[in-house]
């Protein structure tokens, strides 16, 4: 029998009704409850519970006790076995860790989170992509490529995933600076991956369809990318798991996914290079940049980059900058961010621009 | 009140109600969106509808001009043959649950269709000694065309083998086929006794990157390829796919391609209970071994068995295309979506009366036709027949070089007589001279063939 | 509400048994004239040993068939409102005329004196379509839409080399395309670019403008689109296209909705497709066959595949001419699928030039009946442009319904069968989510129409009091879902593998 797992942070989402962003550190937290905030993340982890109710599949549910998951999943109508102890009305991110690596232990197919970014970041840094995540989206907070659209269709990939199978791909896992965040600016960092099961797409490729897979799109891409590459030209390879995808297709087993890479003449120049680095290595030479959306957001460049800065954006010129992107992520981010902390360039990069989509596939896309 | 039209239910009084109830003025009003500058203001010049009487006289009247092969005698062949077909055939495959049906996408409510496409694909199967086939492509061009593209996406080859003496329909089919990821066509020359396939030219080409190799079986001018097996090997051996091309008229005599080598076969299913319809519709014959390699990247509409979920009960559905054949090689992708499904259908139906014994009968009776006519022909001075020292199925080349007549005044005679000959060769194929490609089925009655002897002895003598 | 349940007939292992579970040893449905004697001279090692196919009597062959069809449903069983597929009546007096023998046993390569007929009717079919589309000349040689398609493809390349222009390596298809149209770009071995749709559900001119430069082939589009739109913009797309020195290419499947109103000749497309198993009326047997006849404007005339049927007018005689130096060649043999092509040239001569406008006025009506009395319905909501009319279909989108209840377009459609109508195209086109896409076309009575408005809605009721009624559906129909899933996990594709998987 297939077994669930169930996460609920109780306080994520509680901020944004009261107008707070996020929730993270004691204070904010009182000072959330002090304006009346309730929290809010049970009640769509219910919701995503339901649909599994509804789809009458057979399944142990395990979770931990009272608001991190029994409570939701008695609402929901469903037997849960409870494992763990936590001192309620005072969960942290340790009881979240906890969990996790005890389901684990316990051998859990997936683990439905209902939380934030913050939650997930403590998700991965006890299972990475060892154990299938999903989240069930709560509100505010949600940078990271990890979430459903909503709860009930958390609750639908869930329950595919169990009874026939889904697969799963790697998703962005986003750590927000939270002073930035409170001051009205973004600035997200990419933190890791979790593995996130997914329902493929639906192509356009016959009228019944055929459906398109994440890891065979970005092989596509890949060789696309591999065929455009030309020698004595260096190219920087921004983070994430596509253009991972390029370095592999070249045989570079050793590329950073959370970094950047130099490539040149289909060989890893530097690895996990700074902006010092990336600088001194294009000096004089003909670059490309390949950047891939990251996150729920779709940021092609972000604040949280320190990497690529606006100096080398400027150095590579904008029509040097290659994006690739499956149509998963199009899917999931059907318009692209910039936000290099320079308004003049960001507004160079605003419009529509030509995505890298498959072999000898491009698509154009909005940038905002 | 003006009467409506037979196809058009909602008549005038009706459309005004329904135009009143959403709410719209006129007709006109739900073409607004079309910018006036486009908008045709004239009525289009084509004739004024005509009653059913009419238009079945006017049709009749222009096909009139035709002279079928009911009315005339003829031996043609060459991609489409003529061949009997029962009567039931042709009454089943024209009821209206079948021909105004499409494409089966609710499995649950189209199990006639999807049934019988799977029959269809079986005994394609049976007949070609492979153990996938799909529900049909457009014709054996294309089935070619398809071929070649697969053999480049399973084998990352960029060459394809094809003979010089390929059918030029298929070939120039083909040439189009290969031009989007322009992998290069290599053709092998012939034995000039035996039209055999030259095997140590053959053996030359295949170094690397060899995608398929192909032969017809029969040969598109009549004769049997013997050195299958052989060709089989060194495709093998050069780790090229073996691509087999037939009239499947000619399995239930022949040997199955896949019981010699073959990876991928394919032909034109036409004679199986389809009539030759001056070249269309045809039905397009495309099967593989059960390698997951070859299966995934066939291309078409393929049916599954399968059961409810409970498990119970057997149905049938289209079988999603997979993954595989959206990756990576978008270079040789297929695009078929509607296909010859009916004719498929036509071509179970037919195989199913026929069965195991009545193709072979079948075989034997076009077989023994056609020997007894080359053998009647090649006595007549003049006439070389075959051209070729090899055995035939149902088709031979004949050459008139040494009667000092050309194919076409030979063939102009005999359509003084009502006899059609067959088709001229020297503009595809100089280097055989004179020579026509004669066709003969169990259509054709020993009466015919001796008509058809008497009269080009009179002509040539 | 009239009740409706499919045939059923019952074997052991599921409906009627596969024809290789019938018949017996020596029972057979074919008689054959007495044979001659003669010797084959067959070399030993190629002559089969064994085949196995059923064998069964001629009764049985018919009884098995028959059942069969009475487990499927046809335009002639009741409405068929696939999108995009245009499933209209089709004339029983085509199928008359097309089984003539003067139509059916006439070979390609006789004399041309001999098939004055078929070259004839050919011709003039030729010059209809033609006319209708607004186009110079029409090729018939392509068997299916997207045959047609990769005609048109291979046409825009020999344009482009013609004119020593190799730069132009891209095909542009918006993101509501029909699935062929980037299939049978890549076929002929394009890059495709994909432009979004903006908020009206038209092409985006700005993200067009940015697709559109000097690598750019052509753009293929379909108007009305896959959302039933019409493109109000072509001439300004069409302009954006040329400008950069692009073809434009029209996807004729929905021609239905603009027969006789405007012609995409005039809207300034220089390569066009039909598709005469839609428009026409030709029957869609299954899934064919069909015919994708190609149009062109005069620059690109001398690339039409051979032969080309010429007149001459002096002697009335039609013949084949083979001397076109600057052809691409063939698309597949012979001439075209003459039998499908005899009964479109008879359904243009039965409706005419007015009968074919009243074909799109009452095709478009119907569709906008049934988007109006949709509209407005709980579960159900337009995604794009709910102000303005469609045209010869409409897309709805059942993610309201699927938010409420769980249950979406899929089982929706299930659920229709019951009623005895075949459900609507699902899940297309992708830039909608829960899409039903509706094409009702002009045959469809009033009453049918209202029956099956009427279904949907109390469909939409079902799946809040009783969902489960859905997701069980269809149960009228000869067999219930099927685990599809599994069909194409393991997939057993023939007699034999069945046997194998048995073992």
């Amino acid at each position: 029998m297939r077994k669930l797992g169930l996460i609920v942070n109780p306080i994520a989402g509680m901020g944004g009704r009261v107008g707070l962003k996020g929730t993270d550190g004691l204070e904010i937290l009182a000072k959330a409850r002090e304006l009346g905030a309730e929290p809010v993340s049970p009640a769509r982890a219910v919701e995503a519970l339901q649909v599994l109710k509804r789809s009458n599949l057979k399944f142990d549910l395990i979770t931990y006790p009272s608001e991190m998951g029994e409570e939701a999943a008695r609402e929901a109508g469903l037997k849960a076995r409870v494992i763990g102890k936590i001192k309620p009305r005072d969960t942290t991110a340790e009881d979240t860790k906890r969990a996790v690596k005890e389901m684990r232990e316990l051998g859990v197919d997936l683990i439905l989170i209902a939380g934030g970014d913050g939650t997930f970041s403590d998700a991965i840094d006890i299972v990475g992509t060892g154990v299938p995540l999903l989240g069930i989206p709560t509100g505010v907070k949600m940078h990271s490529a990890v979430f459903a659209n909503t709860p009930q269709g958390a609750g639908g990939v869930a329950a595919r995933f169990l009874s026939e199978g889904l697969p799963l791909r790697e998703a962005e896992v986003m750590d927000i600076d939270e002073e930035a965040y409170r001051e009205n600016r973004l600035s997200a960092k990419l933190k890791g991956y979790a593995r996130v099961p997914y329902e493929p797409l639906m192509l356009q490729s016959t009228k019944e369809g055929s459906t398109s897979y994440e890891l065979e799109d970005q092989k596509a891409i890949a060789r696309e990318v591999a065929e455009l590459m030309k020698e004595g030209r260096i190219y920087v390879l921004g983070p994430g798991t596509t253009t991972r995808a390029v370095a592999e297709e070249m045989g570079i087993h050793n590329s950073t996914l959370l970094g950047v890479d130099l490539i040149l003449s289909r060989k890893l120049l530097a690895r996990d290079v700074n902006e010092e680095q990336i600088l001194r290595a294009i000096e004089g030479k003909p670059v490309v940049m390949v950047l891939s959306p990251i996150g729920r957001q779709g940021f092609i460049l972000g604040r949280g980059n320190q990497q690529i800065s606006p100096n080398i954006i400027r150095k590579v010129g904008k029509e040097n900058v290659w994006i690739i992107a499956t149509p998963h992520k199009l899917e999931l981010t059907p318009i692209l961010k910039v936000d290099t902390g320079d308004v003049r360039l960001d507004d160079e990069f605003r419009g529509y621009v030509r995505v890298i989509t498959g072999y000898r596939q491009t698509r154009i896309v909005m940038v905002s | 009140m003006p009467m409506g039209h037979p196809y058009i239910p909602n008549v005038r009084e009706i459309q005004t109600q329904m135009l009143r109830e959403i709410g719209a003025a006129s007709i006109d009003e739900l073409f607004a969106d079309i910018p006036s500058k486009i908008r045709l203001r004239r009525k289009l010049k084509l004739p004024n509808a005509m009653s059913e009487l009419d238009v079945k006289r006017h049709v009749q009247t222009i096909l009139a001009k035709n002279k079928p092969f009911t009315q005339m005698l003829s031996f043609l062949g060459g991609g489409v043959w003529p061949h009997h077909v029962p009567a039931h055939v042709r009454d089943l495959v024209r009821r209206s649950e079948f021909l105004t049906s499409y494409t089966p996408y609710q499995p649950e409510v189209s199990q006639g269709m999807l049934q019988s496409f799977f029959e269809y694909q079986s005994m394609i199967c049976e007949l070609t000694g492979m153990d996938a086939a799909n529900a049909s492509m457009y014709d054996w061009a294309t089935s070619l065309g398809e071929a070649a593209l697969m053999c480049a996406r399973v084998t990352d080859g960029r060459k394809f083998i094809v003979p010089t003496l390929i059918s030029p329909e298929r070939f120039n089919t083909l040439q189009n086929y290969v031009s989007g990821p322009s992998l290069e066509l290599v053709k092998i020359g012939y034995d000039r006794q035996t039209g055999q396939l030259d095997l140590s030219q053959l053996r030359k080409e295949l170094g690397q990157g060899i995608a398929g190799v192909y032969v017809e079986n029969p040969s598109y001018l009549g004769f049997l390829e013997t050195q299958v097996d052989e060709i089989a090997k060194a495709a093998h051996e050069a780790g090229a796919l073996f691509v087999v091309g037939v009239n499947p008229i000619s399995l239930g005599l022949l040997k199955a391609p896949g019981d010699y080598g073959a990876d991928i076969v394919i032909g034109e299913g036409q004679p199986l209970g389809n009539p030759m319809s001056f070249g269309g519709p045809l039905l397009g014959i495309f099967a593989c071994r059960d390698d997951a390699k070859l299966v995934r990247q066939m291309p078409g509409r393929l049916v599954g068995m399968t059961t409810t979920p409970d498990g119970k009960t057997r149905g049938y559905a289209m079988v999603l295309q997979t993954r595989e054949q959206h990756i990576r090689r978008e270079r040789a992708t297929s695009s078929i979506c509607s296909n010859e499904a009916l004719c498929a259908v036509a071509a179970a139906i037919y195989l199913a009366s026929l069965g195991p014994r009545g193709l072979r009968e079948l075989g034997e009776a076009c077989a023994a036709n056609a020997n007894y006519a080359m053998r009647k022909l090649r006595a007549i001075k003049g006439l070389k027949v075959p051209i070729f020292n090899a055995p035939h199925f149902n088709e031979f080349t004949l050459n008139c070089d040494e009667t000092g007549m050309s194919v076409a005044k030979l063939n102009a005679e005999l359509l003084n007589q009502s006899i059609h000959g067959g088709k001229p060769l020297r503009d595809k194929f100089p280097e055989l001279g004179e020579t026509s490609l004669m066709c003969v089925t169990e259509f054709h009655t020993k009466e015919d063939i001796d008509h058809l002897v008497n009269a080009l002895a009179e002509i040539v003598g | 509400m009239t009740s409706y349940r499919q045939a059923r007939w019952v074997g052991e292992d599921g409906l009627e048994p596969l024809v290789f579970e019938l018949g017996k040893p020596g029972r057979t449905g074919y008689t054959l004239p007495p044979k001659l004697h003669e010797q084959l001279n067959l070399p030993k090692h190629l002559i089969r040993e064994k085949l196995e196919l059923p064998e069964l009597s001629e009764i049985e062959v018919v009884r098995h068939y028959t059942r069969l069809s009475q487990m499927n449903y046809g335009i002639d069983s009741g409405i068929y409102p696939l999108g995009s597929c245009t499933m209209k009546y089709n004339p029983k007096i085509c199928e008359e005329l097309a089984s003539l023998d003067t139509a059916a046993h006439i070979h390609p390569y006789q004399s041309e004196e001999t098939i004055q007929g078929a070259l004839e009717l050919m011709y003039k079919l030729e010059r209809c379509l033609a006319e209708i589309a607004g186009v110079d000349r029409v090729c018939l040689h392509p068997s299916a839409g997207a045959h047609g398609e990769f005609t048109a493809m291979l046409l825009t390349r020999a344009y482009h080399k013609f004119r020593g222009d190799g730069v132009r390596t891209q095909v542009i298809v918006p993101d509501s395309a029909h699935g062929t149209n980037p299939a049978s770009a890549a076929m002929a071995g394009y890059e495709v670019v994909t432009v979004p749709s903006d908020a009206r559900g038209r092409v985006d001119l700005k993200a067009l403008e940015t697709a559109a430069s000097e690598r750019t082939a052509a753009l293929m589009l379909t108007n009305p689109n896959t959302l039933g739109l019409f493109e109000d913009k072509i001439l300004k797309i069409a302009k954006i296209i040329h400008d950069v020195g692009g073809l434009l290419f029209y996807d004729g499947a929905n021609l239905n909705g603009i027969l006789g109103k405007a012609r995409p000749g005039d809207m300034g497309f220089d390569i066009v497709h039909f598709n005469l198993h839609k428009t026409f009326s030709t029957p869609h047997g299954g899934g064919g066959p069909g015919a994708g006849p190609v149009g062109v404007k005069d620059e690109l005339e001398k690339f039409l595949p051979v032969p080309v049927i010429e007149h001459e007018e002096k002697r009335k005689f039609y013949y084949l001419n083979y001397d076109r130096p600057h052809s691409i060649g063939k698309v597949k043999a012979f001439y075209g699928n003459f039998g499908v092509l005899v009964k479109a040239y008879t359904y243009i001569l039965l409706m005419g030039a007015s009968g074919l406008r009243e074909v799109s006025e009452a095709a478009v009506l119907n569709a906008n009946y049934i988007m109006r009395k949709l509209l407005g319905t709980k579960g159900y909501e337009l995604k794009f442009d709910a102000g303005g009319p469609c045209k010869h279909e409409v897309v709805f989108s059942a993610e309201p319904l699927k938010r409420e209840t769980g249950v979406g377009a899929r089982d929706v459609s299930k659920r229709l069968l019951d009623y005895g109508m075949h459900a609507p195209t699902y899940y297309f086109p992708p830039i909608v989510s829960e899409a039903l896409m509706i094409e009702p076309t002009e045959c469809e009575p009033r009453e049918e129409l209202d029956r099956f408005v009427g279904a949907l809605k109390n469909i939409a009721e079902e799946a809040r009091s009783n969902p489960e009624k859905l997701r069980s559906a269809p149960t009228a129909t000869a067999i219930g879902r099927l685990d599809e899933v599994k069909a194409s996990r393991e997939p057993i594709l023939s007699w034999k593998m069945y046997r194998k998987h048995r073992a």
